[in-house]
């Protein structure tokens, strides 16, 4: 068999699914004649995914900017936050379990706040994205950066390496799987704060408004249409996240049971 | 004169506030080129006096002088080598990357890390195995490459701490025998912890056996096998001689504090 052959013979089960998924689905809704506000056909929604499309892409692409740049800051922040207090134990171990309680706060509830702050414009959504990756970046780097054996410590020790060397050379590398796990995480939540912020007050540009807006006027099937848009840029997101991952986690190779 | 390769002079060594006494005044001195095995039971700190020679653990009382430097500075100056139970090697670096860690950290260009990682992996017999990562090896393949990178910047003094306890006993002949013979081949002098009376016996030049609760010196055993050891060493009436005389120390010291 060819590559192509097998790639196909591999995702044709989940491809069928999908298939029969949709078929169903346009079955159901007309066999129940159930009502466009609760759920449109399939082919409904691809329709105006299509009629729509120069409204959707770019108020998508709008919201996928926020959210970037979201990600961006509160991954930088995070990663940061977590070198410097990996490297000073006392000040880590004081503020840890703070930042564990802040990371089981309901960030998104201060969306609003965030629009008394910085207006109802881009820098308020970026805000939410960033604070929501800001944190399980933040708990999981450290706990990375943490989990070294302590066998290694006393190698590099016996090698007179001082902090900076072991941070170089064992607990960053260490780190790297559980930074990755964090940042898939986080360009989901980035997605899901910016989207979600939106619906707090924006402008049309914006797909949460989009996504609000159509469903206030009863056009159900564009609002769905619009939450493809997000999930395929959620996902395109989260696949690219992935991709970063397999080319540096190629560099650092973990044993595989590791790799879970 | 030249100085004592180790020398230990009135350490002990207390776990804690008012703890556990893990060494109580350890009075060695090992001469250069000599092999020495700690042996005792568990808790008899054999492995502690390992770390407190390597400058890993700080003594509460005495110290140890490597070569006429004390031990920090000799630890700062790469005076000895390390090889623990597990071989800690880094797992996203490969054979190659691991044993020329040190080298790295000691600022060598790239030329003459490889040659010298060469050279090594040709001493304990894994050339061809550059390219493989840590987990591609068995655990006797990775005590070796632990055991080459230990010897990248031929240090005058070996600290071993159980480096074959968890391997099985036909690995563990056969490094036996490899060890003796790379030893032989640098000259270094070795320090080496272990459980196994044969494998004390078998190694060493002098066997230090130890007591527990507190850790104490009880004696020092010269084994007077002549070098270089083989297989029939082993089957050696000397050899039955020298191992019971150790396992009656082992067993003396045990009943003692049974009886207390």
């Amino acid at each position: 068999m060819t590559r192509v052959g097998r790639l196909l013979a591999e995702w044709a089960p989940a491809l069928a699914i999908l298939v029969l998924g949709l078929v169903g689905w346009e079955v159901a809704v007309n066999l129940f004649g159930i009502q466009k506000f609760l759920l449109p056909k399939p082919s409904e929604i691809i329709t105006a995914f299509w009629d729509e499309r120069s409204v959707l892409w770019p108020a998508g692409w709008y919201t996928f900017t926020e959210a970037f740049w979201g990600f961006v800051a509160g991954v930088s922040c995070g990663i940061v936050a977590a070198l410097v207090l990996a490297r000073f134990r006392p000040l880590g171990s004081a503020l840890m379990p703070y930042f564990i309680a802040a990371s089981a706060i309901p960030i998104i509830a201060f969306a609003p706040i965030a629009n008394a702050w910085f207006g109802i414009e881009k820098s308020s959504k970026i805000f939410i994205a960033a604070l929501l990756c800001f944190f399980p970046v933040l708990v999981n780097t450290l706990r990375g950066l943490r989990s070294v054996r302590p066998q290694q410590v006393e190698l590099m020790r016996s090698y007179a390496a001082g902090e900076t060397a072991l941070f170089r050379r064992v607990r960053v590398p260490t780190s790297l799987p559980y930074l990755f796990t964090s940042l898939k995480v986080a360009s989901v939540l980035a997605m899901i704060g910016a989207i979600v912020g939106e619906y707090f007050g924006g402008s049309q540009q914006q797909l949460g408004i989009q996504i609000k807006n159509s469903a206030a006027l009863f056009q159900f099937e564009t609002a769905w249409a619009a939450i493809l848009v997000a999930c395929i840029l959620g996902l395109a997101f989260y696949m690219a996240v992935s991709f970063a991952e397999l080319v540096v986690i190629r560099r650092y190779p973990s044993a595989p049971r590791q790799r879970g | 004169m030249t100085a004592a390769a180790v020398s230990i002079r009135n350490i002990s060594k207390t776990f804690g506030k008012g703890g556990t006494i893990a060494l109580q005044n350890i009075e060695l001195e090992f001469q250069p080129g000599e092999f020495i095995s700690l042996i005792g039971p568990s808790g008899c700190g054999k492995s502690t006096l390992l770390r407190v020679i390597g400058d890993l653990i700080e003594p509460s009382e005495g110290e140890a002088i490597i070569g006429g430097k004390k031990a920090h500075q000799a630890r700062l100056d790469r005076d000895y080598g390390m090889v623990f139970q597990e071989a800690t090697l880094m797992d996203w670096r490969t054979v190659e990357k691991n044993v020329s860690l040190p080298l790295e950290m000691m600022g060598w260009d790239r030329g003459a890390r490889r040659e010298r990682v060469r050279e090594l992996l040709a001493l304990v017999e894994l050339t061809g195995f550059e390219d493989h990562h840590p987990w591609q090896l068995s655990g006797g393949m990775q005590q070796r490459v632990a055991i080459a990178r230990a010897l990248t910047f031929k240090p005058s003094l070996i600290l071993m701490d159980e480096p074959f306890g968890a391997l099985d006993e036909m690995t563990r002949d056969r490094l036996n025998l490899e060890l003796l013979r790379i030893w032989e081949a640098t000259g270094a002098t070795v320090v080496f912890v272990t459980h196994s009376i044969a494998e004390a016996v078998f190694l060493s030049s002098r066997v230090v056996v130890m007591s527990a609760r507190p850790g104490r010196v009880q004696r020092i055993v010269e084994t007077d096998l002549p070098y270089p050891r083989t297989n029939d060493t082993r089957e050696d009436p000397r050899f039955f001689e020298l191992a019971t005389e150790v396992r009656e120390l082992l067993r003396e010291s045990h009943e003692a504090r049974e009886g207390q």
